[in-house]
């Protein structure tokens, strides 16, 4: 494999993506987003004629990838541009509708990646909401002002509250099951018992009901958190708001830190931004993704780096890498495996690494940056991808950058030299890798790969700081191939051309069982049972088939249903 | 099952109450509080009688019968049309098959939603309609006001037994909601929007008995067709009740209509706000109004909603048996108006998705009579002005002409030089203050308001200067 780097990829304009993740609040389509002190208010005003495909309408406030792209960007940005943001209020501008859910017109022409897709970034925008709340010191709550269904319950079920209006016609539902014959899967199953804890058999009754219930049998379930009347609606919500933001401990004065555009360019053969990269080989199926290390020292007290702002080392690698993640995941389908590189001075990266740990108690920005880090390398952890980590000479896999070859399902090490080169490959484990930076199971990468390992795992914390070699590395089982310089590039392109000549479907599967070991946790469970029970039901006849409930939803013809139990 | 009302019940019927205890007593206890909400809601103005029709049984001759009572003691009871034996369901995908006499599990939830928006619209009129009274134009006018409301009443509960009926638990909650909600309520609104603004006056009144009823009518009228047959029957003998008010809209209109003309010919103007009457241009504006919100309430131009309630039997098309087609329409199309780039097109969508559609049409074509009707008045008259239905996509918040703006005449303008001449189309405050301005009541027998002509016949062969109704 040879060595490329970013100024190696040829590029021209009009190799721009299908679909690009770039935008920011003056390019909203669907949401308002706007910002009263302490208190922030998100207001779903889908406009049914701007899908970002043709042949649907995005009645009622449904929605498509392009709505939940704008709310992927108004979370990101509240937490970096406005910190003083200690609640944000999700809403609806319509009339006596708050969100009809995912768009069933769109679902039903859509091909089954672009669903597989379109309900992972949802689910992961979901997430983002619910880790702002935890770990970001803004807690979401929904202001439910009218029928909220299927998706647009799921996306309520988000928030840490959910304020249900009480107009004697407003229903929460989720009618996917009986109305569609799918699930509701933007993680509406799993929070009703894991976070809700709605009790099994009234849950039950709640997804085949079709109308859903009105406020006060849906407070009585735990579906919501406060059935209020029309008439206090508003009023009440901003004084959940305002004294919600009154626990919270944002700093108020602090400035935020805005976050600019990206500079990317598209090639046909490849994507630059400044940091990251990638080579995209299309007939071999094959991505290189190479993540440079900083070309500047770390800043010297996080009042530097916040004036630093989007030109943080740590933080522009993970905005550049979850675009180019989100790109590829959805613009490059048959593209199955990626080579994850870095290339750069191991020194710097660790000098990054050492600041973002000295600081990331203290001061919030570094915290949001950790917290961007963790939510970038959990969108490689449930990317359909065969992943596999290339270190060689010149790279720079310590700490936080470790975490990337720790995400790949193998990790192939230069041991040795190659000819005419001085250095020899080496990584750094640091307190980064110790619990950092976990994955959705809760679990660190390190602890997932020794599970039920202790002294292995131990090994490796003793070796903390150290710069491995190539033999240590696969001594303390960090690593799976450590190929020679004779045998390098032979035993990665081998590994390459087997991995792409297996089935993709397998692979996924197989990949996604094997990355997450030991205890479910809520988010495990989302991506995992619920996510695969989903797209099981989504490649089925009684959905998909010509007589399917998805294909025939909108024809006003009836789905015929096999009535086979599998 | 008896086809005559069985008076000796607590709640008038014609489905042997009597002989099912459980479901008598679910609505002796809903009764109450029916009446309860006719206190607090209904007409405001209380007479000490008045001369009502009444249902006393459901076959074609003796229906009703004519006498004074207190409002208060109409008998709302629950009358179904005669049960047509061995009736099939006539349309959709189980077409042919023997009609349903208990709700199918499969469609608890589409009937119920059918149910409860239909029921939402009985009792909201009256709510809308509850002042109209002290300001009424005759003591016939006061009467058919009257009419009206306690049949909208009955109408309810023809929903509420439905409800109570076939529906369990939830039925009888969703029963109970139906009262909840109020016209205009802050908190608890009625489900759709135009129920929710009051009948500011009598003109008002005429077009909303003329336009919005109508849409009414025709909703009963699919509803009729249904599979499921208590639907059916129910909806029959309210189909009945509903032509009434369509006549007291129609006449109402004539009424005015031809006094505006009288006013018009006699002072040779038309500008004959001076001796009392209605400007023919401020019927124009009124009849814009209420036609084109009347125009939305049928939903918007694709459907799925209404496609599925097709093909699963729950709601058919008007006068679906005299259809010639195969009444399941999986295969047909329909055209529907779109508008594109600023211009409006037709685009053929599914048929079973352009029902909503296919009724407008029905509606408009009746709506349409009543137009040729009045410009008969003027004519006879001898005033050449004419009235006439805006286009459909004039006004519009629903459907295909949402968002856009179409003029009276269909020619699609922007927004601001729509907004400049509303004024023309639509009633401005002017023309509100100007009708509200004729609003005195008239209660002596036989007088009428000087907006308004007097009827060409009283009510069931009574002359007009009957005492319909003794206030005190």
């Amino acid at each position: 494999m040879a060595l490329e780097t970013a100024e190696k990829v040829a590029t021209t304009d009009d190799a721009a993506p299908a679909v690009s993740f770039a935008t920011d609040p003056t390019r909203y389509a669907h949401w308002h987003l706007s910002i009263d002190g302490v208190v922030a208010t998100l207001t779903m005003d889908v406009d049914e004629h701007l899908g970002l495909r043709p042949g649907y309408a995005m009645k009622l406030n449904s929605y498509d990838l392009g709505v939940d792209i704008e709310l992927h960007d108004a979370v990101q940005r509240l937490r970096f541009e406005h910190p003083e943001v200690a609640c944000v209020i999700i809403t609806s501008a319509k009339d006596r509708c708050f969100s009809a859910g995912a768009n069933i017109g769109m679902l039903a022409q859509a091909t089954h990646p672009w669903k597989v897709n379109f309900c992972k970034f949802t689910n992961e925008t979901r997430l983002e909401i619910e880790d702002a709340t935890a770990n970001s010191g803004q807690t979401y709550i929904a202001a439910v002002n009218g029928a909220a269904a299927g998706g647009g319950y799921e996306l309520a079920l988000a928030c840490d509250e959910i304020l249900l209006i009480d107009d004697g016609s407003s229903a929460v539902s989720l009618p996917e099951l009986p109305l569609l014959a799918v699930l509701p899967a933007t993680g509406g199953l799993t929070r009703l018992g894991d976070k809700r804890h709605v009790r099994r058999d009234l849950a039950d009754v709640f997804v085949t009901k079709s109308e859903g219930v009105k406020a006060p049998t849906a407070l009585r379930w735990g579906l919501v958190d406060a059935a209020i009347a029309r008439g206090q609606f508003d009023e009440s919500v901003s004084a959940r708001a305002a004294s919600i933001a009154a626990q919270r401990s944002r700093p108020k004065a602090a400035p935020g830190v805005v976050l600019e555009p990206l500079a990317v360019s598209f090639g046909k053969d490849g994507i630059a931004y400044d940091h990251v990269s990638a080579v995209l080989d299309r007939s071999a199926g094959v991505v290189t993704l190479t993540i440079a290390g900083p070309a500047d020292e770390a800043p010297n007290d996080a009042h530097e780096a916040r004036s630093l702002g989007c030109k943080f080392w740590p933080l522009a690698v993970a905005r550049e890498l979850d675009d180019l993640i989100l790109n590829l995941r959805t613009n490059e389908l048959t593209l199955g495996t990626w080579v994850i590189r870095t290339a750069g001075d191991m020194r710097g990266v660790l000098d990054h690494d050492r600041f973002m740990l000295e600081h990331r108690e203290t001061d919030w920005f570094v915290n949001e940056v950790e917290l961007l880090v963790k939510r970038v390398l959990k969108r490689l952890d449930v990317t359909s991808r065969s992943l596999l980590a290339s270190i060689e000479p010149g790279s720079c896999f310590g700490g936080l950058l470790l975490e990337l070859a720790l995400v790949c399902d193998e990790q192939f090490m230069l041991d040795g030299r190659m000819e005419d080169d001085e250095r020899s490959a080496v990584i750094v484990v640091t307190e980064s890798n110790l619990g950092v930076y976990p994955m959705g199971n809760a679990l660190s990468r390190l602890e997932s790969r020794f599970f039920g390992r202790a002294s292995e795992l131990d090994a490796v914390r003793v070796a903390v700081g150290d710069p491995l070699d190539a033999a240590a590395a696969s001594e303390l089982g960090l690593v799976t191939v450590i190929p020679d310089a004779i045998d390098w590039e032979d035993e990665l392109r081998i590994a390459l051309e087997q991995r792409t000549s297996f089935s993709p479907d397998a692979l996924t599967a197989m990949e996604a069982s094997l990355r997450f070991v030991g205890p479910e946790t809520m988010e495990s469970k989302i991506f995992g049972r619920l996510t695969a029970w989903q797209n099981w039901i989504f490649s089925r006849p009684n959905a998909i088939g010509p007589a399917g409930a998805l294909r025939r939803y909108g024809s006003g013809q009836r789905a015929e249903l096999s009535r086979e139990r599998v | 099952m008896s086809l005559n009302a069985d008076y000796t019940d607590r709640i008038p019927n014609n489905v042997d109450l009597r002989g099912d205890r459980r479901l008598q007593r679910a609505l002796e206890a809903w009764q109450p509080r029916f009446m309860q909400w006719w206190r607090d809601l209904g007409p405001d103005l209380i007479a000490r009688d008045v001369y009502l029709r009444t249902a006393i049984s459901a076959d074609r001759d003796g229906w009703a019968h004519f006498g004074h009572l207190p409002l208060e003691e109409y008998r709302w009871g629950i009358f179904l049309a005669d049960r047509e034996p061995d009736r099939r369901i006539p349309f959709g995908e189980h077409m042919g098959t023997e009609a349903w006499q208990q709700v199918p599990g499969e469609y608890r939830a589409d009937l119920q939603r059918l149910l409860v928006v239909q029921g939402d619209t009985e009792p909201a009129s009256v709510e809308q309609q509850r002042l109209l009274g002290f300001t009424a134009p005759s003591l016939y006018d006061l009467r058919n006001l009257f009419q009206v409301n306690v049949e909208e009443g009955r109408h309810l509960w023809a929903m509420v037994y439905l409800l109570h009926a076939f529906f369990g638990r939830e039925g009888r909650e969703q029963a109970e909601e139906l009262l909840m909600r109020h016209s205009g309520s802050v908190d608890a609104p009625r489900i759709l929007g135009a129920f929710n603004e009051p009948t500011r006056d009598w003109l008002a009144f005429f077009m909303f008995t003329y336009f919005t009823d109508r849409d009414g009518k025709f909703q009963l009228g699919t509803l009729a067709e249904s599979g499921f047959d208590p639907l059916s029957r129910t909806c029959r003998f309210m189909l009945r009740e509903e032509a009434h008010h369509m006549m007291v809209g129609t006449t109402g209109i004539d009424r005015v209509v031809r006094r505006t003309a009288d006013l018009m010919r006699e002072h040779d103007t038309d500008d004959i706000k001076r001796y009392g009457g209605i400007p023919l241009d401020i019927v124009q504006r009124y009849l814009n109004f209420h036609y084109s919100v009347s125009l939305d309430l049928f939903g918007g131009e694709r459907s799925t909603n209404v496609a599925n309630y097709f093909t699963a039997g729950l709601k058919g098309r008007w006068q679906e048996e005299r259809r010639g087609d195969d009444h399941r329409l999986t295969d047909a199309t329909a055209v529907v108006d779109v508008v594109v780039g600023g211009r409006i097109e037709q685009t053929a969508i599914p048929a079973l998705t352009a029902l909503n559609q296919d009724l407008r049409s029905e509606y408009f074509t009746d709506c349409n009579h009543g137009v040729r009707r009045w410009n008969r008045i003027l004519e006879e008259a001898g005033v050449d002005q004419k009235l006439s239905l805006p286009h459909h996509g004039f006004n519009r918040r629903v459907g295909a002409f949402a968002g856009s703006s179409v003029t009276p005449g269909g020619a699609l303008v922007d927004a601001d030089a729509w907004a400049r001449q509303q004024a023309e189309w639509l009633p401005t405050a002017d023309d509100f203050d100007y009708v509200h301005s004729l609003m005195k009541p008239v209660f002596e027998p036989g007088r009428m308001a000087a907006w308004i002509a007097p009827p060409a016949t009283g009510i069931n062969g009574q002359p007009v200067d009957y005492e319909y109704v003794h206030l005190t």
